[in-house]
């Protein structure tokens, strides 16, 4: 396949590209979703092609085709660059790219079971079974449960003369009861809504226990249709890790892309509140916030040997005691800003133009424990699993809705609460961090369906948490 | 430049057909064309992409066990490893009891949303209307995207159902920033035809816009009258049909949408109608069923719902041809939406709000609820107070928590504007109208 790779790198560089590479990927999906003990989709896919980027100028060019021969991908090098030299109408300053060591090698995720030779009837049959127990529960209208494995080759070449292969497996699922009311539906899932994933095989699914919880989640989804509604009021919040996952993900991990931070994002996902001038000295949280960019991290969902540039994966601080010292970049972004490649740029199959990406984006562990936080709490909340989240263009202003949350009165957790919502902004927010629990309770939680880009692209990324408090939240929002 | 005939549809669908070889229940989708895109930002063009692609689906039933693959890998053998990989997953899955059989024979609406120029529309033909935008607003930072697509189509099943088409599009949608996340303005088109994006107009609308956001001020949240622009209501329509008059999540009790209630007020109209000259895509679905108008709400009235097979099985009805690929987990929802405006424009629905607010585009909306179809989300680029008929001032961005559903509700739509076609804020497009509502919750300022 590097064969083919090449052809298209040379098929840009003889029509006048300054910088070419390529990429040519084969990706096998499976999805099995179940609802009420009836599999309603067993889908598989097989996407594979070329596709290569030119730089010509201000402007990338890219083109890409599900040909994979060498005319057509020649083709695909010329197109590329013809389509780069099309933006010199609209030109900007010229595009420089940050240095990063020539590879030749090849990078494996490892697995222990491959997901794909597990039989469809084992799958299918266990599926089945969980939504069974969660629907035997009393009140439970719907049981989902699904799986989803993904299993990607890839073949760079760049013009500079690197050389990587790399092949990943990624394997994850969950599960889901909904109870309906008149006037409202309630959710409970597990491990976390939409699942959890991590790089692996099918032993993950086998470590979650999913059968172990598929009664709990329709007791409780049950349950939240009489509890009574989270109250409007600014305490303590206590986030378990999976919704703190999450608001990593969307009030740390997009804000400190470096893409939108220059404005390349502007119109669509948007910008960010953060200025490179603040870089290495603006307070983003409390002294207790140490936030890093880890895409070495064995089994997350956001790991790789190299990104799809060529830049070897590495560990990046991008909060140091509060303080914000780092961004996720490329090679061209990072080289209008004057600081090192990152190694974080990825694109969403061979049909995609790589763009920075979130590796995995984590909150480092504390001292704390959960069980000590609630200990430690007269008057707060513990929030659950999220079911919505909305945030500004500038990773400003976020809402974000829980599946559950419990009242905590005098240190000890209390009654049920439905509908649970809290609001802030994102540097008071992360400046109220107090209490962070152990790495004994740091989770790998994974983000399958992260969307960027124009095409938009689905990235997968990955969130190392574990639950933390919060102090003075606004929540109980409601329409 | 033009769809490659490397991949004619209409042969791949018949050769994996063939490939089946009456060893299942099949129907095939198939696919080719090419789609390119000229983004920019900070006022220059930074991403330009192209690719063609040639794709197949195949969903097989086997004595009703089925399973669903699709694929870019169309030569022989690859095609013809895939059909066998499949029908032997789909003997080892349980018997699907709610598998609704292959759509019949049946004749497709003759309609072509396609334009050959647009067809062969190059990289240098969306250069220049990114620079007419970006020359529009002079001393403004720009950014967005000019897209154009051609792809042709063909559907075959084991029933004899055949069905083929090809479509365009081209989409626009662009920003000018005075002082970039805080004062900007947003202009949006989608046509079958690039001709239809015209590059200089957008650009003075999204630039009169930014330059009057300048200085934004902030605003307490609470309840105030609006006047939404066309692409706000873009994104309550997309919002209502995907979540709501989607016949899956209505039989599933996921839906707030209550057949034959006066849900919305007596002045609403919404439709879907794949067959309007306007529309974009082609007159068949998933399934291969024909697609034809389905009114959803008519005069405040919730009629019609969007079916596919699985879903009119079960409710003991008829397919309305709205299928989508993975619909049996999504459901089927409409994608050709129109909602039936007025003759006002949109100064004329500002002269009728003695104090309230403008709203240019809703951002990030997320469903709290979906039997409420409360949403929570921010406006953007371009807020303003409107006082005596007039706009007063610009705020900055507020955050709302809203029905989707009881924003158009009984007694809440004071008008409707001119309809046209404007970018949801999910990407998909609908022809629907500015309106002056009488009221919206808003629940926080975008700093706090």
């Amino acid at each position: 396949m590097f064969d083919y790779a090449d052809d298209a790198v040379q098929g840009a560089l003889d029509a006048g590209a300054t910088y070419a590479d390529a990429r040519v990927v084969v990706r096998r999906t499976e999805a099995l979703n179940c609802l009420n003990e009836m599999i309603e989709g067993f889908n598989y896919s097989e996407e594979g092609g070329v596709g290569v980027r030119a730089l010509i100028g201000s402007s990338w060019g890219f083109f890409a085709t599900q040909d994979i021969t060498t005319a057509a991908a020649r083709a695909a090098g010329r197109r590329a660059a013809d389509i780069a030299r099309a933006s010199a109408l609209v030109a900007g300053p010229a595009i420089e790219m940050a240095d990063v060591p020539v590879a030749q090698t090849h990078w494996e995720s490892g697995h222990l079971e491959d997901p794909f030779a597990v039989s469809l009837g084992e799958k299918a049959d266990m599926l089945v079974a969980l939504t069974a127990a969660t629907k035997s529960v009393t009140g439970v209208a719907l049981a989902r449960a699904n799986l989803t494995f993904w299993d990607t080759e890839k073949w760079f070449v760049s013009s500079q003369g690197s050389r990587i292969s790399q092949h990943i497996v990624e394997s994850g699922g969950g599960m889901g009861a909904t109870a309906v009311g008149d006037d409202e539906s309630q959710v409970r899932s597990y491990p976390q809504s939409f699942g959890q994933f991590n790089v692996g095989g099918y032993e993950i699914v086998r470590a979650f226990d999913l059968p172990g919880h598929a009664t709990r989640i329709g007791e409780e989804a049950v349950a939240l249709l009489h509890a009574p509604a989270c109250p409007a009021a600014t305490t303590d919040l206590i986030l378990e890790s999976s919704q703190l996952a999450l608001q990593i993900h969307e009030s740390v991990g997009h804000a400190i892309e470096l893409d939108r931070i220059l404005g390349w994002e502007a119109a669509y996902a948007g910008t960010s509140f953060l200025e490179l001038p603040q870089l290495g000295t603006m307070r983003y949280g409390s002294e207790l916030m140490n936030i890093t960019a880890d895409a070495t991290l064995p089994g997350a969902l956001g790991s790789f040997g190299y990104d799809d540039e060529g830049t070897p994966a590495q560990r990046v601080d991008i909060v140091r005691d509060g303080t914000w010292v780092g961004v996720l970049s490329g090679r061209d972004s990072a080289a209008v800003a004057g600081l090192p490649p990152g190694g974080m740029v990825r694109a969403d199959g061979y049909a995609r133009l790589p763009m920075v990406r979130m590796t995995n984006v984590g909150l480092l562990p504390g001292d704390s424990s959960l069980e000590q936080m609630i200990a430690d709490t007269n008057d707060g909340i513990y929030m659950s699993t999220n079911r919505s989240w909305s945030i500004d263009d500038k990773r400003l202003n976020f809402q974000f809705g829980c599946e559950i949350a419990w009242e905590i009165k005098n240190g000890a957790r209390t009654r049920m609460l439905r509908n649970p919502t809290y609001t802030g902004i994102t540097p008071q927010f992360w400046g109220s961090l107090d209490r962070i629990a152990g790495e004994e309770e740091w989770v790998f939680w994974g983000t399958p369906n992260c969307g960027k880009g124009q095409p938009n692209q689905t990235g997968h990324t990955g969130h190392p948490a574990a639950p933390a408090r919060f102090r003075n939240v606004r929540v109980g929002v409601t329409g | 430049m033009t769809v490659s005939g490397a991949v004619a549809p209409g042969d791949l669908a018949e050769r994996v057909l063939d490939m089946v070889d009456g060893r299942a229940d099949a129907q095939v989708r198939a696919g080719a064309g090419e789609s390119a895109l000229t983004r920019f930002a900070n006022s220059f063009i930074h991403q330009n992409v192209a690719e063609y692609r040639a794709s197949v689906g195949l969903n097989v039933s086997v004595d009703g066990r089925s399973a669903s693959v699709a694929t870019t890998r169309v030569d022989d053998d690859a095609l013809r490893r895939l059909v066998d990989a499949t029908l032997a997953a789909a003997r080892l899955r349980p018997v699907d009891d709610e598998w609704p059989g292959l759509a019949p024979p049946a004749p497709v609406p003759a309609v072509d949303h396609y334009d050959a120029t647009t067809a062969t529309a190059t990289p240098g033909e969306r250069a220049a209307v990114v620079k007419d935008f970006v020359d529009a607003g002079a001393g403004l930072e720009a950014a967005g995207f000019c897209s154009t697509s051609s792809r042709e189509y063909a559907y075959a099943n084991t029933a004899g159902q055949r069905a083929g088409g090809r479509a365009t599009d081209a989409a626009f949608e662009g920003i000018h920033q005075l002082v970039p996340g805080l004062a900007a303005g947003q202009s949006t088109r989608s046509s079958i035809r690039l001709a239809d994006i015209d590059g200089v107009a957008l650009g003075r609308q999204a630039a009169a816009t930014a330059r009057a956001a300048a200085d934004p001020v902030d605003l307490d949240p609470g309840d105030y009258e609006v006047v939404l622009q066309n692409e706000c209501v873009a994104t309550i329509a997309v919002f209502l049909g995907f979540d709501s008059f989607n016949a899956k999540t209505y039989l599933d009790g996921q839906s707030c949408v209550r057949l034959n209630e006066a849900q919305f007020d007596d002045v609403v109209n919404i439709w879907d109608d794949a067959t309007d000259p306007r529309a974009i895509g082609v007159a068949y679905d998933a399934e291969g069923t024909p697609k034809r108008r389905v009114d959803l709400v008519r005069d405040g009235v919730s009629v019609g719902l969007a079916h596919d097979r699985r879903t009119a099985r079960r409710a003991d009805g008829e397919s309305t041809g709205h299928a989508v690929p993975g619909g049996e987990t999504w459901g089927a929802y409409p994608e050709n939406l129109f909602m039936a405006g007025g003759d006002a424009s949109v100064e004329d629905l500002i002269g009728g709000l003695d104090r309230g607010l403008l709203v240019s585009e809703l951002n990030y909306c997320r469903v709290l609820d979906p039997k409420t179809m409360v949403i929570t989300g921010l406006t953007r680029n371009g807020t303003f107070v409107v006082e005596d008929g007039k706009i007063a001032r610009p705020i900055r961005n507020l955050r709302f928590t809203q029905s989707f559903r009881d924003a158009l509700g009984p007694g809440n739509v004071r008008r409707l504007g001119a309809a046209r076609f404007a970018a949801s804020n999910e990407d998909e497009v609908a022809h629907v109208p500015s309106v002056h509502l009488g009221r919206w919750h808003f629940t926080g300022g975008a700093r706090g």
